[in-house]
């Protein structure tokens, strides 16, 4: 814009010039002060936290006493630690069982929402989304209650079904996990959004055309449907990886009312019990350093295998 | 005529069949589907509603909230049982239980007096009656403090909503319109924040709440919501984005500068995003757990629905009905607030999902 002004004559371009990058310095003060919340938040409570955090974990600190300098043994111990192999195992565990449904159950409510053939689209699609909203909390003892052993609703169906012996769910550790993947099908509430506003995104002369093609509803699923929405799919996939690594508010209520099933303890758990019961804030710090580069790397892998699998329709 | 037309239409009419078999076999598949899905709902409700130190928990036990039926005779409650007899099963009341027989009365036919019935009465079947038993709500409700609890979560959270909106507009209003330089960087800087684990700052920052004496209070619960946040920011930004550079510059050349833009171009023309995050954040509030656990465990006069449920319940753990009780009120609200303002919420979803 500078330039084009330069050349309508020397000295009003001067005067012009001037003008004109003054006011562009001031847009770019102001965007400046518009953006300090953000910019402070993240130096306050993003950036310096994680280097204390990074520094605190090769020290012994616990509450009340200074941190004292011990190299890499809160990082050895780590790696040494039962425990912590454990809540690795744990959150790897039901980690895998947990992600497919994460995905599929979302997709398949969506495809469902998305069909031309359901009547009452709205209210279908609010009452999917609805238990979303519950707070966590309440959806966790819903849950508890519904799959008691003994009386909960899910046992009598089972028993009534001719299953004469159904699981304890919540104190076996061999059915604690599908039960939080039970619990968890209350989370798909965004993913099935999202997914079906990526449906609805496609355009339908692409459906038109593959009908023409002789394509019938599978092939159209798989050729047209699940390529347009693959970006959707990346995004929860990652969301829901990170969530999985952070997993807590259900493990920790459960095992606080089932005298602590040993499935139960996630790594999340074992962070919070050494950072704020036992107060080895060093070694907790190192926990969480530790669950952030598992994260990192496992987005990483998402991300880099998203190149064979995400399309992109406009550009990039 | 009549009957060419039939014949015309026959092909459409075979379609138009088929359109409606198949949607109603599809919509009966979703009803069913969404049965499934829900069906932790009335189990909910069952439990919250029975006398549970009246009634056996016992898998074979009705789920439903019942009591034993009594009859009144002669100013005495007496139970009722469904007695066979010559005439079939029938329910009397028992007058004076006995071991080989026993004493009942009628009482459809009262004035008929005492009949002698000959067997154990112990293996008859209680009559039951459906009664409800509402007392569980406001027992739950005096016991756990629901007033103390919504009032504290309502202080969280409307401060971290003022927070958040404040921070956010300012932030997504600085990425929308504003020459930074570096912008785009920071841009995938702030998005990038979305996969930072919480607990990787957690530590450090609770010695520095510690340190400015705000642990056991509500400070750090809200204060941090006014630094922004990156999903917020990315909502109204992608907003902001959408709408038409020409207004605010016929703002600015009345001589309107950025933050009057904000406040009289921006933000009145922003409602569905605006309102969107307000909920988004209040539902995040209500349900957050883990930093009031963190803050406040020591401090249950300042406790949130979500940690004040939790001790409450494992406190009453013994008592499924006040447990479901109170689960049922702590989410009322939320699900209020989502159905009242269920367009602007799903479209928020929808363009922090889908529109990267």
């Amino acid at each position: 814009m500078t330039e084009q002004v330069a050349t309508l004559g020397e000295s009003a371009s001067v005067k012009r010039t001037r003008r004109t990058r003054t006011l562009e310095q001031q847009q770019r003060l102001w965007g400046w002060i518009f953006l300090s919340p953000w910019l402070i938040g993240f130096l306050v409570f993003t950036l310096f936290p994680m280097a204390a955090s990074l520094y605190l974990s090769f020290t012994d600190f616990t509450i009340g006493q200074p941190p004292n300098w011990v190299g890499l043994k809160n990082w050895e111990n780590l790696f040494k630690d039962p425990v912590t192999y454990n809540s690795l195992r744990v959150t790897f565990r039901f980690a895998i069982i947990m992600l497919p449904v994460a995905i599929l159950v979302p997709l398949g409510l969506a495809s469902l929402l998305n069909s031309k053939y359901l009547a009452g689209k709205r209210v279908f699609r609010a009452l999917f989304y609805m238990p979303y909203i519950i707070p966590a909390i309440s959806g966790i003892f819903i849950w508890q209650s519904f799959l008691n052993g003994q009386t909960g609703l899910l046992n009598r169906l089972l028993r009534l079904a001719g299953i004469a012996d159904p699981p304890d769910w919540l104190f076996s550790p061999t059915w604690i996990h599908p039960a939080m993947v039970l619990i968890g099908l209350w989370g798909v509430g965004n993913a099935m959004l999202t997914m079906l506003a990526g449906m609805q995104g496609v355009p339908t002369e692409y459906y038109e055309a593959a009908t023409v093609d002789g394509a019938g509803p599978l092939m159209r699923f798989r050729h047209i449907t699940l390529p347009m929405i693959s970006p959707v799919i990346l995004y929860n996939l990652v969301l829901t990886v990170i969530g999985l690594m952070q997993y807590f508010v259900v493990p920790w209520v459960l095992s606080n009312t089932t005298r602590s099933n040993p499935e139960t303890n996630f790594i999340n758990l074992h962070l919070y019990r050494e950072g704020f019961q036992f107060f080895h804030m060093g070694y907790a710090s190192a926990l969480a350093w530790f669950l952030f580069i598992i994260g990192l790397i496992l987005t990483l892998i998402v991300l880099y295998s998203s190149r064979r699998w995400v399309y992109y329709s406009s550009g990039e | 005529m009549a009957t060419q037309s039939s014949v015309i239409n026959a092909p459409q009419f075979s379609r138009q069949l088929r359109r409606f078999g198949l949607t109603a076999l599809v919509t009966l598949f979703g009803l069913i589907l969404l049965i499934v899905y829900l069906l932790p709902f009335p189990n909910m409700v069952t439990v919250s509603l029975r006398d549970q130190a009246a009634l056996a928990q016992t898998p074979d036990s009705t789920m439903l909230p019942v009591m034993p039926a009594t009859y009144n005779y002669e100013g005495k409650d007496y139970p009722l049982y469904e007695v066979p007899t010559d005439e079939g099963v029938r329910q009397l009341a028992l007058v004076k239980p006995g071991r080989r027989s026993s004493q009942f009365v009628d009482p459809a036919k009262p004035e008929a007096g005492i009949i002698e019935w000959e067997g154990n009465w112990r293996q008859l079947k209680e009559v039951e009656v459906l009664s409800p038993r509402w007392e569980n709500f406001s027992e739950a409700w005096q016991k756990i403090d629901f007033p103390r609890l919504f009032r504290n979560t309502f202080a969280i959270a409307i401060g971290g909503v003022i927070g958040t909106l404040l921070s956010c507009i300012s932030v997504a209003y600085a990425f929308a319109r504003f020459p930074i330089p570096g912008k785009n960087i920071l841009f995938v800087i702030l998005i990038g924040t979305i996969i930072l684990p919480q607990q990787v700052t957690l530590i450090p920052t609770y010695l520095f709440f510690s340190y400015l004496g705000w642990v056991g209070t509500w400070a750090p619960l809200i204060v941090p919501h006014f630094f922004a946040n990156a999903y917020n920011v990315f909502l109204l930004r992608q907003y902001f984005l959408t709408l038409p550079k020409e207004l605010d510059e016929a703002a600015m050349i009345d001589g309107a500068g950025p933050f009057r833009i904000l406040t009289e171009v921006i933000i009145p023309q922003s409602w569905p995003a605006i309102v969107a995050v307000a909920i988004f954040h209040f539902v995040f509030a209500w349900n957050d757990f883990f930093m009031p656990l963190i803050y406040l465990l020591s401090k249950p006069e300042l406790q949130p629905v979500s940690i004040g449920v939790q001790v409450f319940n494992f406190q009453y753990g013994p008592r499924p009905e006040l447990v479901q009780a109170t689960s049922l009120m702590a989410m009322v609200l939320p699900l209020i607030i989502f159905f009242l303002a269920q367009r602007f919420f799903m479209r928020g979803v929808v363009i922090t999902g889908v529109e990267k």
